[in-house]
């Protein structure tokens, strides 16, 4: 069950907050969606979702296309909205039978289909309580609940873990890898953490615009390029020569001790700096290798079009 | 559109609404019937239910545009909108799931008052001498404007997102179409026109179903303004603005 969006623009106004993205995710993968606030992430979901039309172009869900076939979409796809909206003078068994019988769950299964929801989603001390009275984080397991009740092929969260405790962020987490197995997922975030945890491959938009779609360890390759180091040292050294070693692209001072040094691809310069302290009889206090985290990644692509 | 009607008519039941709209429609028209010297049945002497035919479109003018209100402003306002619309439901589904709902509540309160058809029916002189075809045709009257009212009500809550605004709107609409037409032909500048804009309100309809003559072309009136209504709350919500 493929999700496929091709040329997606949404307009409003004047302003595209969704400018020609094409993508698509295969059945059986964990996509994370990255982007900074305001990226088009979730304008990009609604219209995969069938809540908001798009001005042009066209998502398709299963082969099925969200504006001449929504119903067909919706009936497999399962979603989570971002601010996770619920009627909240229902019961929990109240609203997640509500929901299954949208999906024409009924009788017996929808019984016992609420019922392993309410246990999959850790629901069970709180089940028979009215939702407005759930704290945030069960609120949220309602939310995840009800998107999967009717154990949709297709998958859209819309950031799943914002607002929940460090516990809580980890059992949802979990929760999504164990239920996503011959799944379509895909789901927003702003925790890069949760897209190494989770997914296979990564979709970073910003301003509307596609710059990245690719898996995991491809972005971290591309990053790798330009590892660096920061070396403390006790005592002042001239930055002019840390430059002079070989393998070194670039010193920054940061303290007048302290210093990022860039490293050519490939090179591993660490032996050469120990070195060049031990000649100089200076006492290294520090040398720590910085690699190209997720978030270097996230802020160099999405940086690229402020420049 | 059966579950939409199911949960809108148990959330009527859950919250107040339902037994407040019922209790307030039934102590009006009931201190209205027998209780007010004005307008009670006792002190006039005559064996009809006038008073709840003609009073009774003016209490539904306020009380319908109530239970309306929160239909689509409460679900806009508090994001509900997008769960419903992700779910694999038309949009006729859902406004005709909630429509029928206001429609419902509407009738379950405007039942109990079949009462007072056997009550002054025994009160006659002699007892039964009731004008049964006048107000089998009232009720069905009532009802239609009833129908119609919820309609109108639908829309006004279906463009805005504040409940306010909806229950205004509404009643000022259920207003014109009941009564301002009437009163609009009455202005000296229509010349023969005068009877085309009476006919475009509701009174006009109702009083002449109240005769117990029940013409289709009253009916087809009533059904067309309501559907023409609901269409136009469907064109508002495909619009998806926003």
């Amino acid at each position: 069950m493929s999700l496929v969006v091709k040329n997606l623009l949404k307009q409003y106004g004047s302003q595209n907050a969704v400018n020609a993205i094409s993508f698509r995710v295969e059945a059986g993968e964990i996509v994370g969606f990255l982007g900074p606030n305001g990226a088009g992430k979730s304008t990009t979901m609604k219209i995969a979702t069938g809540y908001v039309p798009p001005t042009s172009g066209e998502v398709s869900v299963a082969g099925f296309d969200v504006t001449t076939h929504p119903l067909e979409v919706k009936k497999i796809t399962g979603y989570l909205p971002e601010h996770n909206p619920l009627y909240t003078d229902m019961y929990v068994h109240e609203y997640l039978g509500f929901v299954g019988r949208l999906y024409g769950i009924h009788g017996k299964a929808l019984k016992s289909r609420v019922q392993e929801m309410v246990e999959l989603c850790g629901l069970t001390i709180e089940q028979n309580k009215k939702i407005e009275t759930l704290s945030k984080g069960y609120r949220q397991r309602v939310g995840l609940a009800q998107a999967l009740i009717h154990n949709p092929k297709v998958l859209i969260l819309d950031e799943p873990t914002t607002g929940l405790d460090p516990n809580q962020i980890l059992e949802i987490r979990s929760l999504i890898k164990s239920i996503s197995k011959n799944k379509t997922v895909i789901f927003s975030t702003h925790i890069m953490q949760e897209v190494s945890a989770l997914c296979d491959r990564v979709i970073v938009i910003n301003k509307g615009e596609l710059v990245a779609d690719d898996s995991l360890s491809n972005l971290m390759k591309l990053q790798g390029k330009s590892i660096s180091l920061v070396v403390e040292f006790e005592g002042v050294v001239d930055d002019h020569e840390l430059g002079k070693i070989s393998g070194v692209n670039n010193v920054v001072k940061l303290d007048h001790s302290k210093f990022r040094v860039y490293v050519n691809e490939g090179a591993d310069v660490r032996p050469e700096i120990f070195r060049y302290a031990a000649d100089r009889k200076l006492s290294l206090l520090g040398l720590k290798q910085e690699e190209g985290s997720l978030e270097n990644i996230f802020r160099e692509l999405t940086a690229k079009q402020e420049a | 559109m059966i579950r939409v009607l199911t949960k809108e008519f148990n959330s009527f039941l859950n919250s107040l609404i339902a037994y407040v709209v019922i209790g307030v429609f039934l102590t009006g028209m009931g201190l209205l019937m027998w209780v007010f010297p004005e307008t009670s049945v006792l002190d006039y002497g005559y064996a009809d239910m006038d008073t709840l035919f003609s009073l009774g479109p003016y209490v539904f003018i306020f009380l319908i545009p109530a239970i309306t209100m929160r239909s689509f402003a409460e679900e806009r306002k508090s994001g509900t909108m997008e769960l419903l619309l992700t779910k694999p439901l038309t949009d006729w589904d859902i406004i005709l799931g909630k429509f029928l709902a206001c429609f419902l509540l509407v009738l379950f309160a405007l039942l109990p008052t079949v009462i007072y058809y056997f009550s002054v029916s025994a009160l006659g002189n002699p007892a039964g001498n009731i004008d049964t075809p006048g107000v089998i045709g009232s009720y069905v009257g009532l009802a239609l404007l009833a129908g119609v009212f919820c309609s109108i009500g639908i829309v006004a809550s279906s463009i805005t997102s504040n409940q306010i605004v909806a229950f205004i709107l509404a009643a000022f609409l259920c207003f014109i179409v009941f009564s301002g037409f009437e009163s609009m032909s009455t202005l000296n500048v229509w010349s023969a026109n005068a009877l085309l804009i009476k006919q475009l309100g509701i009174l006009y309809h109702y009083e002449a179903l109240s005769k117990g003559l029940i013409d289709s072309r009253d009916v087809i009136y009533f059904i067309s303004v309501g559907a023409l209504m609901l269409l136009i709350s469907k064109i508002i919500l495909s619009a998806r603005s926003w």
